[in-house]
């Protein structure tokens, strides 16, 4: 058989090269279990705030069923728009700026695809969310990641990212507050980033999908600062903040030959987003403001409850200041991410995500999600303590243990 | 002691009132000192009313009849509803008591164990008090959500366990 035309090859090669998620058994295996607390999931526990569903409702008993403009309706770009300014410090203009998307997952993609070409390189730092590398990959363009690290509190240092750009990068992706790490940006953090950006021409794409849920200070977008709106799109949504992942709507605000350029990729592949996914957002931006505040303040206590907790077992962690993610140091249990994962899974029906699935450099930490209820949270802490007191005393009444419980459970990647 | 940290243990005891000294200052980030301080000082000043239980009675077999009643008061010259809506608070009948606006001037809510029990507490107590012009009772067949709680759980809908 002529090799070219064997199944392997038809797919495109640089989607050929794409990598498996290493934790894609440690999926499964969790997917398989009944009856665990999982601190695993990306997203609000919350159900969709029930003024917006009532409003969804209302919107298709009118009959509003029908395609909108490929940029989205405008009067939801114009709520949009106003919040954006008022919230982030930053204006655009509705019928040029702004494009409505399928989550910021899709305005991700069509940004990369939009500015990149073969060759061209993007920095983004790691640990982050799994799509990242996946999607500049799919854009052929080459991912520089840039490691932040449990001393600099998981937040991007200007001094590092200076001496990671080259003269091909084109491209600075942020996401601040962070999934996997909670971590934000400081005000001063984001002027020397932006004075970066505005040095070395490069442009700036910031997911601010978590910007809600900071519990801090919060400064306006890195748009915001001198030089920054015309080199940087800003991408975010509803999801997090007003618990409606399944809604999937989410938008980009940028220049205009930027956002011109994401439509026409976006009108050919998606047309537009679903007319009842954007009403739902028309609600939330008109009233549900209340409902965020308070989704966010029950968010808060929960962090403080895990970061307490995990910091008292030993499993040391950075206060996250934003999202409702913690990623605990988990190097003194002696066990890897996915081992550490893996028997707290079997062994106390507790699932978090190996940070290995966020970076390349997690192997000592795992990714918690406090998005569960607070006697959820109080269970799967009092598991997590008796697991971790057990590997401990493991390790000392047998050196030679570690090796052989790793064996024990080791999961076929 | 800080105005947004009182604001902070009032709002998570009106959720729970069951949260200890400690459950409070591990989710507030305060400490168990200061959450003491706090809820001292909010009895003492009478902040803090007092702590009780919702019972959700449909769900256990000593089941009491409810009304909610409202009442037109004829208003005093000095002080108005007050001393006849004190007065009504004081009868161990009655849960609850609202100045409102409207047609009637008092909404209270009254308990007792039988249709009979709260038809007599209406004839023989309320409408004959000094002030009281007329009263309107609604019998409660069902109650859906007090004090923020629902009394029903939504049906469980299963989201996926683990994403990134």
């Amino acid at each position: 058989m002529n090799d070219s035309k064997s199944p392997r090859n038809r797919v495109a090669a640089h989607i050929r090269e794409l990598p498996k998620s290493g934790i894609r058994d440690f999926f499964e295996l969790v997917m398989s279990m009944d009856d665990i607390i999982s601190l695993g999931v990306g997203e609000p526990d919350f159900v969709t705030p029930w003024g917006i569903r009532e409003a969804t409702i209302y919107s298709l008993e009118k009959g509003h069923t029908s395609y909108t403009s490929n940029l989205g309706l405008l009067s939801l770009r114009q709520q949009a728009c106003e919040y954006v300014r008022k919230d982030f410090g930053v204006s655009y203009d509705a019928e040029s700026e702004c494009i409505v998307t399928v989550g910021v997952s899709e305005g991700l993609d069509l940004i990369l695809r939009a500015i990149l070409e073969v060759g061209d390189e993007v920095v983004y730092h790691e640990p982050c969310y799994v799509s990242y590398p996946a999607c500049i990959k799919m854009a052929q363009a080459k991912p520089l990641p840039l490691v932040t690290t449990e001393e600099d509190g998981f937040s991007l240092d200007p001094a590092k990212l200076k001496s990671t750009l080259t003269d091909r990068t084109k491209v600075l992706l942020l996401n601040f507050p962070n999934n996997p790490t909670g971590a934000n940006l400081s005000r001063d953090q984001k002027k020397e980033i932006a004075e970066i950006a505005v040095a070395h021409d490069l442009i700036v794409i910031t997911d601010e999908i978590y910007a809600e849920l900071t519990y801090g200070e919060r400064s306006p977008s890195i748009a915001a600062f001198p030089g920054m709106k015309e080199r940087t799109v800003f991408l975010h949504g509803f999801s997090k903040a007003f618990a409606m992942t399944g809604f999937r709507i989410g938008y980009a605000c940028g220049p205009s030959d930027l956002i011109d350029a994401m439509m026409k990729i976006h009108q050919y592949s998606m047309l537009c987003a679903s007319i009842m996914g954007q009403e739902a957002a028309k609600e939330a931006l008109k009233n549900g403001r209340r409902d965020m505040e308070s989704m966010k303040s029950a968010y808060l206590t929960r962090r403080n409850m895990i970061v307490k907790r995990l910091n008292n077992i030993g499993l040391p962690c950075v206060n996250p200041e934003g999202a409702f993610y913690v990623y605990p140091n988990i190097s003194s249990t002696g066990l890897s991410s996915q081992e550490f994962a893996t028997r707290l899974l079997k062994e106390e029906r507790v699932a978090v995500v190996p940070g290995t699935a966020f970076s390349q450099e997690g192997e000592k930490h795992v990714r918690c999600a406090y998005a569960v209820s607070t006697s959820d949270l109080e269970t799967a802490l009092d598991r997590i303590k008796g697991f971790v007191e057990r590997v401990r005393s493991e390790n000392k009444t047998s050196p030679g243990f570690r090796k052989h419980k790793k064996d024990k459970v080791a999961i076929a990647n | 002691m800080k105005s947004d940290n009182i604001e902070k243990v009032l709002g998570l005891l009106q959720q729970n009132a069951r949260l200890t000294s400690e459950q409070l200052s591990e989710r507030l980030a305060i400490s168990v000192d200061e959450v003491d301080a706090i809820i001292v000082e909010c009895e003492k000043t009478s902040v803090i009313r007092g702590y009780y239980t919702l019972v959700n009675e449909d769900n256990f077999d000593r089941q009491r009849v409810r009304a909610v009643i409202d009442v037109a008061v004829e208003p005093e010259r000095d002080g108005g509803f007050d001393r006849i809506a004190r007065n009504i608070a004081k009868f161990s009948e009655v849960t609850d008591v609202l100045l409102v606006s409207g047609n009637f001037d008092i909404s209270l809510i009254v308990v007792g164990d039988s249709l009979q029990d709260v038809a007599n507490f209406v004839s023989s107590k309320l409408a004959p008090l000094r002030g009281v012009r007329s009263t309107r009772t609604h019998f409660m067949l069902k109650k859906y959500k007090e004090a923020g709680f629902t009394f029903e759980d939504d049906e469980d809908y299963e989201r996926l366990k683990i994403t990134p």
